[in-house]
């Protein structure tokens, strides 16, 4: 492959930065100086395009240290991994994080989402715009103190919002949380991220209710996340031992009995087609695929509205974690796991990195786990920012370097090829939430009726907002009632934004879902569901025709509504519904395929054009 | 003569489309298979040299069990299936799309479009006028290929044709998200100062006529692009010994337009800068 520049060069900063990450370049070929030693010689083919996966990470590498990603450093990248720079440019755009235009250093990310929305991100991000002079400190980008204040889909900080999260380029970068946010809070985490208040404790997202012990969240607040031994303490790594005690089939078996589901983001079950499939069996699938090598992918890139349990996890008990990819890998014959996890959550990005390491000093990974001859070792990508990376064909992509959208064949079953058979790297693949993971670990230690319990995300008008752990099967009511649910309750959104609301008068259905969000009448719901459109307008990753279209006149036809009296209001109504019955069925992944599900409960079940 | 490659033969399977069994052969696409028992399916972004992208939605049908509609261009023929391909709910997502695709493109270049308009009832007007369309005025930036932004399905062919599944150029990518997915070169750079070789072979592949060669793009500007009257002549392209096949869109006398013949033995469809774009010298009295 010949690939073509144009005459651009990165600066000194941009080319370290890709060195760091890549080491020096060893030809000319790769951007080095040229030699009398590379006219004898040449590069290309499979191996010089190996690295392809190293693309997103080198992305971010520069996004950290500049801040933005220039046409010379993307050439140098380029270069680096004998990547066409056109495919590299619609990489980088097709993650909402990067910019390809100069930025100044310092980005606020303020969540304008849901949760936040309803806790007055509005005024806030009014706030802070007036303050900072918004998108206008574009002017002049020598001033290192400038700000960009970006209006950012949810950053799952639900529990605590109005969040915003400041992320100030350099070596090395800095970030700082301003969650519950105020003008004040987040301005002075975007001018001196170093000196702003530290975050609280996972445990804080953990509201202590008094109800039977919780089996999942069972060390978060006990246990010191970025301790190996305390973690053996309290109970690590039986369930790693009994995995080996097991052997794989075992262990397969164990997980099978025990009747587990994924648990992943609403519109992106672990599942295929909307449904969630028992996980023993597609890891037994996974499992009985001749081909090497085969892949184990945590899915943390939960970015629905409303949904932080994966962080909280991630955060408050990391090697619970390792454990349980460990033991999943152990169990399918995988020796490499990749931990996706969000751009936008840098406290859990930054523990799983100590965890692993941790864990791969004290031979927990590595070439031989606990002196067991299973070589496993986990390596973390972090996304930027696109919710369609919770699909699960799409994060595949994603982690090989390529476009966040998901695989245009279907990987329904029996319709080959399923990640199971054919996932990353063409290998077989078991993609699996962080949630189910962990499920995995009392299972092992307790037995298959351990797995009865499930956790949610419950934020919006609630005194106690945070993840709660219910056994399977309670009522949404009840749920509420330990959440602290406020007075003046007006509709409840199970699911986030793919799943649909639900009226204060039917609370009675069990929890189907892991995301709950409580509104009461600060915001008017036709502003909520309009939020939920622009939601998915912002996500669509462009790909298929009724979910890039329909996304958009969803949006335009709720705008429209806000005056729900206009003459026209019956016909949008209409429109509506046929737009979303064909995004529903037409839809090439799950994302559009959910984009009218808020919506439609929103006008059916609550009657709020009615 | 021909030597037309037979491949291994394959086993047939059986399924059921519109309530009637049928049988193909193990591999045939849905698309392929209504196709050949004589059903109408309407397809813009599939072509038959290149991996089909599922892009464009319109040649959906229902597959019974299946919770969505499945692409019928992607997903193969399994037995025992039960196919249905001009249900309501079918003709409802094809008409819908059709809506959506008029609201937001300019469609005047695609071929069977209005017809596909007509025969599903599709308004695309009735997103209103303020409707978010895709305003963009054609890229004149060379004088062989014009792009024309607002009249791009993105279905991605062109970047396919122009990368891994056909010439490994690699000069236009899909960039951007949502609504703002757009096909071009990096940093929206000229095409000019792209890897662009003029192969043209994106032109073929483009369903809407967003790529098209600068010839006919000032013809059409003119007024005096006259598809009915062309006529189109196969023959060997005569630059090198390779042996393109070549038609040759002829109209007054003049050619227009040259294409090469996907199933052509030789290499299927792609030509290069010479083969597609240098042929004046034909004309060429002198």
């Amino acid at each position: 492959m010949d690939l073509h520049f144009r005459d651009v060069e990165p600066t000194d900063d941009e080319r370290a930065t890709v060195d760091a990450l890549l080491g020096p370049p060893e030809s000319s070929w790769e951007g080095a100086e040229r030699t009398e030693a590379d006219l004898r010689w040449s590069s290309g083919g499979h191996a010089a395009r190996s690295r392809r996966d190293l693309l997103l990470p080198g992305l971010h590498a520069l996004a950290d240290r500049v801040g933005w990603i220039s046409e010379g450093a993307l050439a140098y990248l380029c270069r680096r991994l004998t990547v066409a720079p056109a495919e590299a440019y619609g990489v980088a755009t097709s993650y909402p994080l990067f910019s390809v235009t100069p930025r100044p250093a310092t980005v606020l990310h303020v969540c304008t989402d849901l949760v936040c929305t309803a806790a007055g991100a509005s005024a806030l991000c009014a706030g802070i715009e007036s303050r900072l002079g918004g998108l206008k400190a574009l002017e002049g980008l020598e001033g290192g103190d400038r700000v960009a204040v970006r209006r950012a889909s949810c950053l799952g900080l639900c529990e605590r919002a109005p969040a915003a999260l400041a992320v100030k380029a350099g070596d090395p970068v800095r970030t700082a949380v301003a969650a519950p946010a105020t003008v004040e809070t987040a301005v002075l985490a975007a001018t001196a991220p170093d000196s702003a208040p530290q975050e609280p404790p996972a445990e804080a997202a953990v509201p202590r209710t008094g109800q039977p012990a919780p089996v999942l969240l069972g060390r978060v607040g006990v246990v010191d996340p970025s301790s190996v031994d305390d973690y053996r303490a309290h109970g690590g790594c039986t369930a790693l031992r009994r995995a080996f005690a097991l052997g794989p089939a075992g262990v397969l078996r164990e997980i099978v009995d025990s009747g587990l589901v994924g648990r992943g983001d609403a519109a992106f079950p672990t599942g295929h087609d909307g449904r969630a499939v028992p996980v023993g069996r597609v890891w037994q699938a996974a499992a009985s695929r001749p081909d090497q090598p085969r892949h184990l992918v945590c899915n943390a890139h939960e970015s629905g509205p409303g949904a932080f349990k994966d962080r909280v996890l991630m955060e408050g008990d990391p090697y619970a974690l390792v454990e349980a990819m460990t033991i999943a890998a152990y169990a399918i014959g995988a020796r490499r796991g990749y931990l996706y996890l969000r751009g936008e959550h840098p406290r859990a990005a930054r523990r799983m990195r100590r965890a692993v390491d941790r864990a791969r000093a004290r031979g927990l990974l590595g070439d031989d786990v606990l002196g067991r001859g299973h070589a496993f070792d986990i390596e973390i990508r972090r996304g930027a920012g696109a919710y369609v990376c919770g699909e699960e064909t799409a994060v595949l992509r994603s982690i090989e370097g390529y476009r966040a959208e998901p695989c245009p064949t279907p990987p329904s079953p029996p319709s080959p090829p399923s990640p199971s058979e054919k996932g990353l790297f063409g290998g077989p693949t078991v993609v699996v939430d962080v949630e189910t993971l962990v499920s995995v670990l009392p299972i092992l230690t307790e037995g298959p009726a351990a797995s009865a319990s499930r956790l949610v995300c419950v934020s919006g008008s609630v005194d106690r907002p945070g993840v709660h752990e219910l056994p399977y099967g309670a009522a949404l009511g009840e749920l509420l009632a330990r959440a602290g649910v406020r007075p003046d309750l007006r509709a409840v959104l199970v699911g986030g934004a793919a799943g649909g609301f639900v009226r204060p008068d039917q609370l009675d259905v069990p929890v189907g879902s892991g995301v709950v969000i409580a509104f009461d009448g600060t915001v008017p719901l036709p502003r909520l569901l309009s939020r939920v459109a622009e939601f998915f307008r912002a996500e669509s990753c462009g790909l298929c025709v009724p979910c890039r279209i329909g996304t958009v006149r969803q949006e335009e036809a709720l705008h429209r509504l806000v005056d729900p009296a206009g003459p026209a209001a019956a016909d949008d109504l209409a429109l509506l519904r046929e737009v979303g019955r064909a995004m529903r069925d037409a839809s090439l992944c799950g994302l559009g395929r959910s984009a009218w599900n808020a919506v439609e409960s929103g006008v059916d079940r609550l009657g709020v054009y009615g | 003569m021909t030597v037309t490659s037979l491949g291994v033969p394959r086993r047939l399977l059986e399924f059921a489309l519109d309530g009637e069994p049928v049988c193909v052969p193990e591999g045939t696409t849905l698309l392929d298979a209504c196709r050949a028992f004589g059903k109408e399916i309407p397809a813009l972004c599939q072509v038959g040299t290149l991996a089909p992208g599922g892009a464009c939605r319109l040649c959906v049908v229902e597959v019974e069990g299946a919770d969505a509609l499945v692409a019928s261009c992607c997903r193969e023929a399994e037995p025992g299936m039960r196919v249905r391909s001009g249900s309501e709910r079918v003709r409802h997502s094809r008409r819908t799309v059709l809506e959506l695709l008029a609201s937001s493109v300019d469609l005047s270049t695609t071929p069977q479009a209005m017809g596909w308009i007509e025969e599903y009832g599709a308004r695309p007007d009735r997103f209103g006028p303020g409707a978010a369309r895709s305003e963009e005025a054609p890229i004149l930036d060379n004088g062989l290929v014009v792009r024309d932004p607002g009249k791009c399905l993105r279905c991605g062919n062109c970047v396919a044709a122009c990368g891994g599944q056909g010439r490994h150029t690699f000069a236009l990518a899909v960039s951007g998200r949502g609504a703002e997915t757009r096909v071009g070169v990096e940093y929206d750079a000229p095409l000019t100062d792209s890897a662009c070789v003029y192969c043209g072979d994106c032109l073929d592949v483009c369903p809407t006529g967003a790529l098209s060669s600068r010839t006919e793009f000032d013809l059409r500007v003119a007024g005096t692009w006259d598809e009915p009257a062309q006529t189109a002549t196969t023959t060997v392209c005569g630059h090198c010994g390779v042996g393109c096949r070549l038609t040759l869109h002829v109209q007054d006398n003049e050619i227009v337009k040259v294409t090469s013949p996907h199933d052509g033995p030789v290499t299927r469809g792609h030509l290069c800068i010479k083969g597609r774009f240098g042929h004046q010298y034909i004309q060429n009295r002198d």
